[in-house]
């Protein structure tokens, strides 16, 4: 039995034929450097074994696309410390559980007797502050515009269905200002952006107007099977052979002209934009989302007061130049040493989707 | 940065629905896609549909691939217009 | 029907006064029955000639219970095909209990039943066994460690350091099915899937593939950590490459879907009812035409090859849709469900 819309994505000859026409256009012309935006591109592209492939012309480099990788220590540490306090049962995505904070991670914090819980969806956080009322379940709230509206949607849940031992530590972030960030930036060489498909679903092909304007550079939405990667690189070539820099959408089968106004709205009437701190990138300007007034009953920043003062970034780690594109991982005194899958220091190692996890995994 | 995977509709209660894909069923919301309706094919991230699968997109970029796979397009953007 | 007290399992039942006698009379000796267990002496005495294969096997899965399976049945075929892997044919079994205060005895009757039923179909007898009661919170429900004797028919060896340049991968059946039927079961996941464990003894599938072919180098069942683990493990032990093909490899629709939602790759999920065969080339397709006859082989392929160690360095790779090559690494650590 196919899966719908996703094996069909897959077809072998095909895949080798996009691969060879965009060859065909990169061969003998000048070296490319192309950003790929999203961390779930960047493990598609580790898996698929897309980077061996392509020839010396185009050059891929993985940028912040990654939540889990661009939370900071603190953070991480605020969360972990709400983890420990009696009462509190901490739901989170499983993506974060290994993530290393300053002086440990959720698993060990686990291991020390909180009680963690990995969920996979929002709601089912929400349905285990239903099921246990003398218990405080706080939610990691990690994740891009795709992810933001769901938590968005579980707090408007818990509300209705008038339960008060729910709550969201907010570290959510929004990536055009990211992009304008990592374009202002003097060091970065990049020549166009693979911009993230799911997030573009959320927020529509115009939200990277400025990117493409303002900086001259292409930016193909793309969807993750190695068909639309290969055909988005192709798009990408022929917009910078061509010297064309816009905005086009290759997952065109999902990522509507508006984006999906419902979810862009759900979340706007939960979250502020507030000023951000991303690893590797400092603090950006109106890049994060904190919960609204209205909802700082729910919200975990303001209800459990922790001390985090001890949160420091990792000595050696350069997980902030592999973020930004300026170092790869073999740059990195510590990578397969010091810091490795099994004893991660930074979170682009620990991350499924962090650039140092994928080039371990996949390209050693 | 997300896991959406396309699944399809096979009942509605409000705002909760049951998503199939590959055999196997889960509830989602459909809180973030009003829209949608029986049978649509949908795109689920973390529990919730997020996006309609639009089948006549999804054909023209299939047969996208085919030209370009074939080789019988000089410029792809050619192909647009 | 259970004539212990209450329906529970006191600490008393460890004991080793009245309270264990009863549990052993009415759980395990009503079940387990065999002439050899029931002399109930310290020990099982049996003969045998030949060379011995033994092994032992801690299990401590949860849930206890899942779609195609039990603790009990999963205790039985895990010490079973690791007999098999050697090329043993296994015969005696033991197994020893440790059970949380307050676990329910209907629980454990079902479990040990499963075990007999696991046993039968193995061709197996279970002869030796121990219990012992902890208090509350000091076991998730019940452990159980069994430990194998086998013997292994005379020319027969299998290795894992036995895959040689040239030979070809075999698999017996789609890929990831018991990890992934478990992963549906856990809590917060909410799947609702037909999917079951593939937890199977294959002792049978392992004697019909000797006779099949003298050139089997290694047999492994890819459990904990999947295939990925298993074909490193090989790599490693015999100083090979090896290359698989991912085109190649066998999966359930549902187990693909399943990945695809949690972001897990099929290849580091557990099989319980799976092998890996190292075979010499020119025997490959007649084994895998032999073991499609056998139930537990009804879907086997040739998924890949072994080649040189390069550079000294013994990785397994597998070949992509594109066409080039990645490395595939063991599994690092529990299997987390993502949304990134």
């Amino acid at each position: 039995m196919s899966l719908p819309f996703l094996d069909v994505f897959r077809n072998g000859p095909q895949v080798r034929g996009l691969l060879a026409e965009l060859t065909m256009r990169l061969e003998g012309g000048t070296t490319r450097r192309i950003m790929e935006v999203c961390g779930t591109h960047t493990m598609a592209i580790s898996r698929q074994g897309i980077r061996q492939a392509l020839p010396p012309e185009l050059v891929l480099i993985s940028g912040p696309g990654c939540p889990v990788c661009v939370t900071s220590n603190a953070d991480i540490d605020r969360f972990i410390e709400i983890s420990m306090l009696p009462g509190v049962i901490a739901a989170t995505f499983g993506d974060m559980l290994r993530v290393p904070g300053t002086r440990m991670g959720l698993a060990q914090a686990r291991g020390q007797g909180a009680r963690v819980q990995i969920v996979y969806s929002t709601l089912d956080a929400v349905e285990l502050a239903r099921n246990n009322p003398d218990k405080e379940v706080v939610f990691f709230g990690v994740g891009f515009e795709t992810t933001a509206p769901t938590v968005a949607a579980a707090l408007l849940e818990a509300r209705a269905a008038g339960l008060t031992n729910f709550y969201v530590l907010s570290v959510h972030k929004v990536v055009p200002p990211a992009l304008e960030a990592l374009c202002a930036a003097p060091k970065l060489a990049v020549d166009a952006f693979l911009c993230p498909g799911h997030v573009s679903a959320i927020i529509g092909p115009d939200a990277y107007l400025p990117v493409a304007e303002k900086y001259d550079m292409p930016c193909v939405i793309a969807g993750f099977e190695p068909v639309d990667i290969l055909q988005s690189l192709i798009m990408i070539t022929d917009q910078l052979n061509g010297e064309r820099s816009v905005v086009e959408t290759q997952y065109s089968r999902v990522v509507r002209p508006d984006g999906n106004p419902a979810a862009r709205a759900l979340m706007e009437s939960v979250f502020d934009p507030c000023d951000a701190e991303w690893r590797g990138l400092g603090v950006i300007p109106g890049s994060g989302l904190s919960l609204k007034k209205e909802f700082s009953d729910q919200d975990a920043g303001n209800k459990f007061d922790v001390d985090v003062s001890y949160s420091r970034e990792p000595k050696g780690c350069i997980c902030g130049a592999i973020l930004t594109g300026v170092k790869i991982p073999t740059d990195c005194g510590l990578f397969k040493t010091a810091c490795n899958p099994g004893h991660p220091v930074g979170p682009c190692m620990v991350s499924s989707e962090g650039t140092c996890a994928a080039y371990y995994q996949y390209e050693i | 940065m997300c896991l959406a995977v396309p699944a399809k509709i096979i009942e509605i209660e409000n705002q909760l629905v049951t998503v199939e894909v590959g055999g196997l069923t889960r509830r989602a919301s459909i809180v973030l896609l009003p829209d949608a309706s029986l049978g649509d094919y949908v795109l689920i991230h973390a529990g919730f549909a997020i996006s309609k699968i639009d089948e006549k997109e999804a054909l023209e970029t299939l047969h996208l691939f085919e030209q370009l796979s074939d080789g019988d397009s000089d410029n792809f953007s050619d192909l647009q217009d | 029907m259970s004539p212990v007290d209450n329906n529970r399992i006191q600490l008393g039942h460890g004991s080793g006064g009245k309270l264990t006698q009863e549990l052993i009379e009415s759980v395990f000796a009503s079940r387990l029955n065999n002439p050899i267990l029931a002399r109930m002496d310290d020990a099982a005495i049996v003969e045998l000639q030949g060379r011995l294969a033994i092994t032992v096997d801690c299990h401590v899965v949860s849930p206890l219970f899942f779609p195609g399976g039990d603790i009990g049945r999963l205790s039985v075929t895990g010490t079973v095909n690791d007999l098999a892997m050697v090329g043993a044919t296994a015969l005696y079994l033991t197994a020893g209990f440790i059970i949380e205060e307050g676990f329910s005895v209907l629980d454990l009757e079902r479990i040990i039943d499963s075990m007999s039923e696991a046993a039968m179909e193995a061709g197996i007898q279970i002869v030796a066994g121990d219990t012992k009661v902890v208090e509350k919170g000091a076991a998730d429900g019940i452990f159980i460690t069994t430990s194998g004797v086998g013997l292994i028919p005379a020319g027969i060896h299998i290795s894992g350091s036995g895959a040689r340049p040239g030979d070809a991968v075999i698999v017996s059946g789609s890929i990831g099915d018991h990890g992934v039927a478990i992963l549906c079961q856990r809590e917060g996941m909410n799947f609702e899937t037909s999917l079951r464990s593939d937890c199977a003894p294959l002792g049978k599938l392992v004697r019909e593939m000797l006779d099949a072919s003298p050139r089997i180098r290694s047999l492994r069942d890819p459990t904990r950590g999947g295939l990925a683990t298993t074909l490193n493990e090989i790599a490693s032990a015999s100083g090979v490459t090896i290359e698989i093909d991912e085109e190649k490899i066998p999966t359930k629709a549902e187990v693909r879907a399943a990945c695809e939602l949690t972001g897990l790759d099929p290849l580091v999920m557990a099989n319980e009812g799976k092998l890996l065969a190292i075979v010499a080339v020119q025997d490959a397709e007649r084994l895998v035409d032999t073991m499609r006859k056998n139930i537990h082989g009804k879907d086997a392929a040739i998924v890949g090859s072994v080649g040189h160690a390069e550079d000294g360095k013994t990785r397994v790779y597998i070949r992509t849709l594109l066409g080039s090559r990645r490395v595939l690494s063991m599994a690092t650590g529990e299997q987390l469900p993502r949304i990134c």
